[in-house]
């Protein structure tokens, strides 16, 4: 009943041969399947082959006691940097934040079913609340799920939070590839931004609050400067035991007094 | 052949306000052997009689595993509990696909009662009649759930059903802490506890020796997956547990469920409010 999603066909054998049919291969012309979601649609249409509306790189960082994901408020159309005041990182409950870099449209609609699931585990009234690995679980299930259908949801995104009262960071993608990490990066920041938190960070040692919060602000400043994609406005996603929170925006310190040197500024 | 005339279909109201055909469900738990569900603040615990249906056949199975976590015992019509159990392994082993975790305890036993309930309410189903005693340990600890044909279910510290299980809750009442929500002791006492209740519910004519053999043990809890003893383990415990007391003999002055007896006719009188031993909030 509570179950029902878009992204996985609940019946068990869909499109597999009926006895006495054919396998529906995908992309055949004749759609036994109504609201197949591989083949092309009636004049031939084919959605999600590249991502239209990007938001661009999302950075995590797990520190002393807790996780904090950050990414900038810019959606771009294409190269235009056309809505600037968008959050890209969210609160899911008191235990879970996301991060999505990707194409952005398909992250809400992702963000439908989950704000869906926590109205569910609400309803059930037994104060148990999705645990960051279980989305991040589910997450690799959607988006593989999805990449088999040829049809990939174009999303790179960050999961963090308190898993039983330790900090969890995970990372998955549109083909469904998924990692675990002490930092992690999407887009542009897995070149930029990775090794300069990496540099903060010694052998067995986790940051602490307030480095991790400086060095996502070093890294936020460098992709502002180096990825065209970005803008100076980021905000911040925070999970510790306490909870979580999401802050800012907040404004990138940025100097351009180096540009009147160069020809033709 | 019928008892009154608002019993004829599961839809039909009596002008009581019952359910008759749902009550007369609620009997089939009772013509079930016995078994026995407890716990202590780390493991759950099921205990079962395994009676054959004829001097030919092998001893129904009465303890049936449903993931690692999670296991039930059954009292009733056996072939309802196996279609309830494949349910509850479909539910979860989808649960772990999806999340990468084992399913909420309480989450399950709410969603087989909403499946349960719906035959409650049509015309063209039966309830299924059969009682579930379920043991699971989850993030929130281990717990015993009891389920009825009403669809009714409850959460519990020590619970027993089906045939003279009044005996087994009596011994459970006698012995469950006052204080804390459920037994104070180590695993090997819970077992014997659950042996020693599980001791009352036995017909009187085979007593003491052989048929403490056909007795089904389980236990699941804190780094221990759900588990039926083998025969050498189970033999272990019935030592163990004969070397203690007899249990007391029920007596009159615990208020009786009416639970056992056959000559218990639901259409007389509405049926007390059955006795629960320490139901729990969640």
């Amino acid at each position: 009943m509570y179950s029902h999603n878009n992204f996985i066909q609940t019946e068990l054998w869909k499109g597999g041969p009926v006895p006495g049919q054919f396998y529906n291969f995908p992309g055949t012309s004749q759609d036994i399947n109504a609201g197949n979601i591989t083949a092309p649609g009636l004049y031939g249409s084919n959605r999600s082959s590249s991502p239209i509306t990007t938001g661009t790189s999302v950075i995590g960082v797990k520190f002393d006691g807790g996780v904090m994901i950050a990414a900038d408020n810019l959606v771009s159309y294409g190269s235009l940097a056309r809505y600037q005041d968008v959050q890209r990182v969210f609160k899911i409950n008191e235990k879970t934040i996301i991060g999505a870099g990707g194409d952005f449209a398909d992250f809400q609609s992702l963000k439908r079913s989950i704000d869906q699931k926590m109205v569910e585990d609400m309803c059930y009234q037994d104060d148990i609340e999705m645990q960051p690995k279980s989305l991040y679980n589910w997450l690799t299930r959607i988006l593989y799920n999805r990449r088999s259908r040829v049809n990939p949801l174009w999303l790179e995104m960050v999961v963090g939070g308190m898993q039983d009262g330790v900090p969890f960071l995970g990372h998955v993608d549109l083909r469904g590839r998924a990692y675990e990490d002490d930092v992690v990066a999407t887009g542009f920041g897995k070149h930029f931004a990775l090794p300069l938190v990496r540099e903060q960070i010694s052998e067995g040692r986790l940051l602490s609050q307030s480095e991790a919060s400086q060095v996502l602000r070093k890294c936020m400043e460098v992709l502002y400067y180096r990825d065209c994609r970005a803008i100076s406005k980021y905000s911040v996603a925070v999970s510790t035991a306490q909870g979580t929170i999401v802050q800012g925006p907040f404004e990138v310190n940025q100097n351009w007094q180096l540009a009147t040197l160069v020809k033709g500024y | 052949m019928f008892r009154n005339q608002y019993d004829s279909d599961v839809t039909v109201w009596s002008p009581q306000g019952r359910l008759h055909q749902v009550e007369y469900a609620m009997e089939a738990v009772k013509l079930g052997s016995a078994t026995v569900g407890l716990k202590n603040s780390d493991y759950a615990v099921l205990v079962a009689l395994r009676r054959a249906a004829s001097e030919l056949s092998s001893s129904q199975r009465k303890i049936i595993p449903i993931d690692d976590h999670l296991g039930i015992s059954i009292a009733g019509i056996t072939a309802d509990a196996r279609v309830l159990s494949n349910y509850l392994r479909t539910e979860c082993l989808n649960y772990k696909y999806a999340y990468g975790a084992r399913y909420p305890v309480s989450r399950l036993i709410s969603n087989l009662g909403n499946k349960m309930q719906v035959t409650t309410q049509r015309y063209d189903r039966r309830p299924y009649g059969v009682g579930l005693l379920v043991a699971g340990y989850d993030e929130r600890g281990p717990h015993i759930f009891q389920v009825d044909p009403s669809a009714n279910f409850f959460n519990c510290k020590a619970m027993s059903i089906g045939s003279r299980s009044q005996s087994a809750r009596t011994y459970l009442e006698r012995n469950i802490s006052s204080k804390g929500r459920d037994f104070v002791c180590t695993k090997d006492e819970l077992i014997c506890h659950g042996i020693q209740a599980i001791r009352g519910s036995l017909p009187n004519d085979e007593d003491s020796e052989s048929p403490l053999l056909n007795i089904s043990i389980a236990i699941v809890g804190k780094d221990q997956p759900f588990k039926i003893l083998d025969d050498v383990e189970s033999k272990k415990y019935l030592d163990m547990a004969k070397k203690l007391p007899a249990p007391p003999a029920p007596s009159d002055d615990v208020p009786s469920t009416g639970g056992d007896d056959d000559e218990d006719k639901p259409g007389d009188a509405p049926p007390d409010p059955q006795v629960l031993v320490g139901t729990m909030e969640r």
